[in-house]
Order: C-alpha cells, then sequence, then structure tokens
C-alpha cells in the first residue's frame, strides 16, 4: 500500500469523481468530496515525510521501465505542491456545502463536486508525474473543469470570464504541448529525467531554442504572469465563491511549479538562463507585475477583484524570486508560493463568508461589517497584514528571504522596489479595514450575523496557520531549503 | 528546403491562420473555430514527424524492416479527446453567453457589462 502512495495520490480523487453521481443528497456527496480530499492530504502528508527521510521516489505504472512507460517522481518540490493543494482543498472544502447552497442551484450541486474533484485530481497529477505529456494532458484535466466551475458562477460574467479563460487557457496549454512535441522530436523521449539528460546534446539546436520558448510562454499564460494575467481578474471575481478560495490558492501555484520544473530540471539551469535573457525578463515582468496589478488592486470596487488582482502581484514576487536564480532566491519562490496560498485561501474563505451573509462583495456594502461580522473581518485583516508581510504572520517570512535572496545578489534596487510594492498592500487592504470598521453599518441591515462556524472553522484554521507558519518557520523553510538545494543539484 | 519539408510549412501556416482568428474575430464562434484549427496544426505536426520514410503501419510482418513510430499517434489521439473537449465547452459557453447577454459578439458583450458595473 505504502508503495503506491504516488498513483493513489492521483487516482483517489480521480476515481472518487464519477461516484458522486452515485449518491443523490447533495450533503452525502459533499461528505464524500471531503473524505477522498482529505485522503489525499493524508497521502501527501504521508509522501512528503517519506521523501524527506529517504529521498526521491520513483513509481513506474503499470511497472514498465522508465523512459518507455510513465513514470511518477516525487522529490521535495513535488511533495511540497501536493501537500499545498491537498491541503488547501481539504480546508476550503469543510466551508463548501454551507456556501454553495446559497451560489449554486440545487440540482447542479453534484456536478460541482465532480468538477471540483476532477480539478484537484488534474492538478495533483501535473505535480506529481514525470512524464511531459501526461502533464499536458493533466493541465487540461484540470482547467477544463476549472472553466465549467467558474461558469457556475451566479452572475452572468462568470461566462464571460470563464470564455475568456477558456481561450486563454487553451492557447497556453497548445503552446506546451507545441513545446513537448519540439522535445520529443529533437530527443525521442518524454520522460522528464531522461529529457533532461539528452536535451543538452542538441541543446545548441534551433528546435530546442524554440521548444524552450513555447513552453516557458505557455506556461506563464497559466501563471497570469503580468502581462499575460488578463484572464484572472474576472475569472476570480465571478467564480462561486468556495471555487475562488480553492484556485486562488492552488491553479497559478501549480503553474509556477511547471515553470520551475521546465527550467531548472528539464531544461537545465545553464541552459535555461542563457538561452533567453529569462533573469532580466523575468525581474522586469514580475516588478512590473508587482506595481502594474497592486495599483489596479487599489483602485477596485469589488474586493474580490481586488484580492484577484492581489494575487498577479504576488505572482510578481514569485518570478522576481526565481529569476534571481540563486538557492536562496528560489527558496524564497517556494516558501511565498506556500504563504501565499494560506493567505489568499484564509482571504477568499472571509469572503465566501460574506457573500452567504450579505450577498455581495462590493466594497460599498462592507459598512460597518467589523462590528457585524468580528470574526470574519478579523479574519480578512490578519490575512491581509500577512500580504503586506507584517512580522509574525507568513508574508514577513517569504518577503525576509526575498529581501535576502536579492541583496546577496547586489540587487539592492530590486530589494527597495520590492519593499516599495509591500507599501502599496498596505493601500488596498487600509480601504477594506476604514469601510469595514470605521463606517456605520448601512441602514436597514443591521440584523445582519457573524458567519456560521461552517466558515468560521476553516477561516480560523487558514488564519492560525498564517501566524503559525510565521513564527514557527521550521517546516516551511526546511522543505523549501531542500526542495531548492536539491534542484540546483547541491547535496544539503 | 521548402518542398522537402512542405508538411511542416502547411502546420505553420495553419497555425498563424487560427491563431490569427482567435486573436483578431470578435465572434465568440469564430473564435472557436480559429482554437480548433490551431490545435488541429499541432495534431499535424505531432504525426507528421513520426513518418520514417518508407517506413509502414508497427505491425509485424515478414519482409517489412522499417516502421513508422506509433507514439506520436498516441499521444495525438489523447490530444484530439482534449480538443474535442475544449471546442465543445466553448460553444456550450457561447450558448449560455448568447441566452445571458442575447449576443455572441465580442464587443456587445463587454458594453453590456461596462454597463452593469
Amino acid at each position: 500500500m505504502l508503495a503506491h502512495l504516488p498513483i493513489l495520490q492521483v487516482i483517489v480523487p480521480l476515481m472518487a469523481a464519477p461516484l458522486c453521481l452515485f449518491l443523490t443528497r447533495s450533503r452525502l456527496v459533499w461528505l464524500f468530496t471531503l473524505i477522498a480530499s482529505g485522503l489525499a492530504f493524508l497521502i501527501s502528508s504521508l509522501l512528503l515525510q517519506q521523501v524527506m527521510v529517504s529521498g526521491t521516489i520513483i513509481y513506474e505504472l503499470g511497472g514498465w521501465d522508465a523512459p518507455w512507460g510513465i513514470e511518477y517522481r516525487i522529490d521535495q518540490l513535488n511533495a511540497f505542491l501536493l501537500l499545498i493543494i491537498s491541503a488547501v482543498s481539504t480546508i476550503v472544502l469543510l466551508a463548501a456545502h454551507t456556501s454553495i447552497k446559497q451560489e449554486i442551484p440545487a440540482d447542479r450541486h453534484t456536478l460541482f463536486y465532480i468538477l471540483y474533484l476532477l480539478s484537484l485530481a488534474g492538478m495533483l497529477g501535473i505535480v506529481a508525474t514525470g512524464d511531459a505529456f501526461n502533464v499536458f494532458v493533466f493541465l487540461e484535466i484540470s482547467s477544463l473543469s476549472a472553466y465549467a466551475l467558474i461558469a457556475l458562477g451566479k452572475d452572468r460574467r462568470a461566462l464571460w470570464a470563464s470564455y475568456q479563460y477558456l481561450i486563454m487557457g487553451t492557447i497556453g496549454a497548445t503552446f506546451i504541448l507545441i513545446g513537448i512535441g519540439m522535445m520529443y522530436q529533437m530527443t525521442g523521449t518524454l520522460n522528464m529525467d531522461d529529457l533532461s539528460k539528452r536535451l543538452p546534446e542538441v541543446a545548441h539546436t534551433r528546435t530546442v531554442f524554440t521548444a524552450f520558448a513555447f513552453v516557458i510562454v505557455g506556461v506563464c499564460l497559466k501563471l497570469a504572469l503580468f502581462p499575460l494575467h488578463l484572464w484572472l481578474p474576472n475569472a476570480y471575481a465571478y467564480a462561486p465563491s468556495i471555487v475562488t478560495a480553492f484556485f486562488a490558492a492552488t491553479a497559478t501555484k501549480v503553474a509556477v511549479y511547471l515553470l520551475i520544473r521546465f527550467t531548472f530540471s528539464v531544461f537545465g539551469l545553464s541552459f535555461s538562463f542563457t538561452a533567453l535573457p529569462l533573469q532580466m525578463l523575468f525581474v522586469v515582468l514580475g516588478l512590473l507585475g508587482i506595481f502594474a496589478a497592486s495599483i489596479a488592486a487599489i483602485y477596485q470596487k469589488n474586493v474580490k477583484h481586488l484580492f484577484a488582482y492581489s494575487s498577479v502581484a504576488q505572482i510578481g514576487y514569485m518570478i522576481v524570486g526565481f529569476s534571481v536564480s540563486t538557492t536562496t532566491g528560489l527558496m524564497a519562490t517556494l516558501l511565498h508560493l506556500f504563504n501565499h496560498a494560506l493567505m489568499k485561501s484564509a482571504l477568499f474563505l472571509a469572503l465566501a463568508a460574506v457573500v452567504y451573509r450579505i450577498g455581495s462583495v462590493q466594497l460599498s456594502q462592507f459598512h460597518g461589517l467589523g462590528r457585524q461580522m468580528p470574526f470574519t473581518m478579523a479574519a480578512i485583516v490578519i490575512g491581509g497584514l500577512s500580504l503586506i508581510g507584517v512580522p509574525l504572520t507568513v508574508g514577513f517570512v517569504s518577503k525576509w528571504y526575498l529581501a535576502l535572496a536579492t541583496l546577496e545578489n547586489g540587487w539592492w534596487p530590486v530589494t527597495a522596489l520590492i519593499l516599495l510594492g509591500s507599501l502599496l498592500a498596505i493601500v488596498y487592504v487600509w480601504r477594506i479595514v476604514e469601510v469595514a470598521y470605521f463606517k456605520p453599518p448601512i441602514a436597514g441591515r443591521e440584523s445582519i450575523k457573524e458567519a456560521p462556524l461552517s466558515f468560521l472553522i476553516p477561516i480560523w484554521t487558514l488564519v492560525i496557520a498564517n501566524i503559525y507558519f510565521g513564527i514557527d518557520t521550521r517546516l516551511s523553510v526546511q522543505v523549501a531549503q531542500a526542495a531548492s538545494q536539491s534542484l540546483f543539484g547541491v547535496s544539503p | 528546403m521548402l518542398m522537402g519539408l512542405y508538411n511542416y510549412w502547411i502546420v505553420v501556416v495553419l497555425m498563424m491562420v487560427g491563431f490569427y482568428i482567435v486573436i483578431a474575430h470578435g465572434n465568440l464562434i469564430k473564435k472557436i473555430v480559429g482554437l480548433s484549427i490551431f490545435q488541429t496544426s499541432v495534431f499535424i505536426f505531432y504525426i507528421s514527424m513520426a513518418k520514417v520514410e518508407g517506413g509502414t503501419a508497427p505491425i509485424l510482418a515478414e519482409g517489412i524492416r522499417q516502421y513508422s513510430n506509433p507514439l506520436p499517434h498516441v499521444l495525438i489521439l489523447t490530444a484530439i479527446v482534449v480538443g474535442i473537449a475544449t471546442t465543445a465547452l466553448g460553444l456550450a459557453l457561447a450558448v449560455r453567453i448568447k441566452e445571458a447577454y442575447g449576443s455572441i459578439e465580442e464587443e456587445d458583450i463587454q458594453k453590456k457589462d461596462n454597463l452593469d458595473c
């Protein structure tokens, strides 16, 4: 059983999805989904533990040897990502039953859970697999279910957002497919490990260079790197609140993982950073993303939009860390990946609770909510502090390592800009605080009460995680360090 | 050079035609058509790269030494299925957009969205 964990990680949610059809009652389906996601979480914790103790796990599907068969390869980086995705999915699901009762018509509840599980399985598959074509297949499984999930939103704009995401996402995925095809053409293999050994022999050819360019652009579309982020704000803002909480914490992270995997493992560090001026490109786009998206966030009237733009900005921080291309830089990226997942899932879940109570996330509707929904709003404040990077929250940890990494490289102007970018976060978080705490409640809405426990428990689990991992950084830093060192080929 | 690699030229032309339609057209159905052409070009790319000159289908038979590579064909079967799913979902969304907005022109939809804000 333990030997089969890598495949069970993907198979459990994948198989659970169609089984949902046999359960008719919404509550039953929810419990079943929760159990499947919880199992995935359990498996990923076991995997992480195993990887940290005994190193990379290799699992051959159907017993076929690696270059011919598909292999699943779990190293520190994969295990870390698997844990983030399955943990967030499970915690977010706790609130799903209450939240979708209001946002999705009853006859679509089962479909919602099926899509949710498929999307989860797709993301876990992308991370677990060690086969380049398999990545594309799982990418499309998770994306197709994501488009459908977003289209479930109440507002008609959800349809339009979903359509735009479909177009952009498919272009991105097809670019990745072209890149993989060219790599296969040159090397005759699809196994990532095998590719990394064979690509250097043909690295000077134009085909490999083109393949690299296609893969990078495709992945950047998926991870919403500025200026390819245009699909993201509307998709996040109009999707059902639970879906937003899940995707904001996981979807773009998976794409960041792909970027790291392709540049560091498959193409190799020396090729990736010499073939294209990747370092320059990413540091500029990352910083532009931080500023453009943070400034856009300041002017949003819809709080979901506001945090969606802030997500684009946070992607910018991850990309800056990536572009430093030292172990500390990559570590900062991985830490921010983990930490941002915690912040954004907490924030968007809190917004889901607000939607549940007042049915809107317009900033003008937030008046006086600080007193009416104290626990929910406190969660937004702490999540916001974490976004800014205040000490004792997780946001501080990742900003600290990011600043360290850029300073180590002598990029002090970049460090200064990162800190300046954090100041912008203060502005947009303050706008919410000001409205929620310093304005009187809207007339006729005095009866608004605190969100039910089914919201508060998952929200506060995430908020406490935000504080806990900000103080006790052993787990996250240790894993991130091990992962980035193994990517650089440094033995710890 | 030009004639010898004509299949790749077809791929490139189809790819650019499809990509251009996706970007330039405002009609949602046309966008999906463009997307399909774009994806199809990639299918042809995979299939033509697997062809070995003088090779046949990979079935064991006497007197045949050279086979074409079957793997890209199998891969592209998967990609075709994915492409169909994408097209179907895209069209389904277009139907629902038509019901909700009364139009499938990007400009009209954008205009109505701006009014909502």
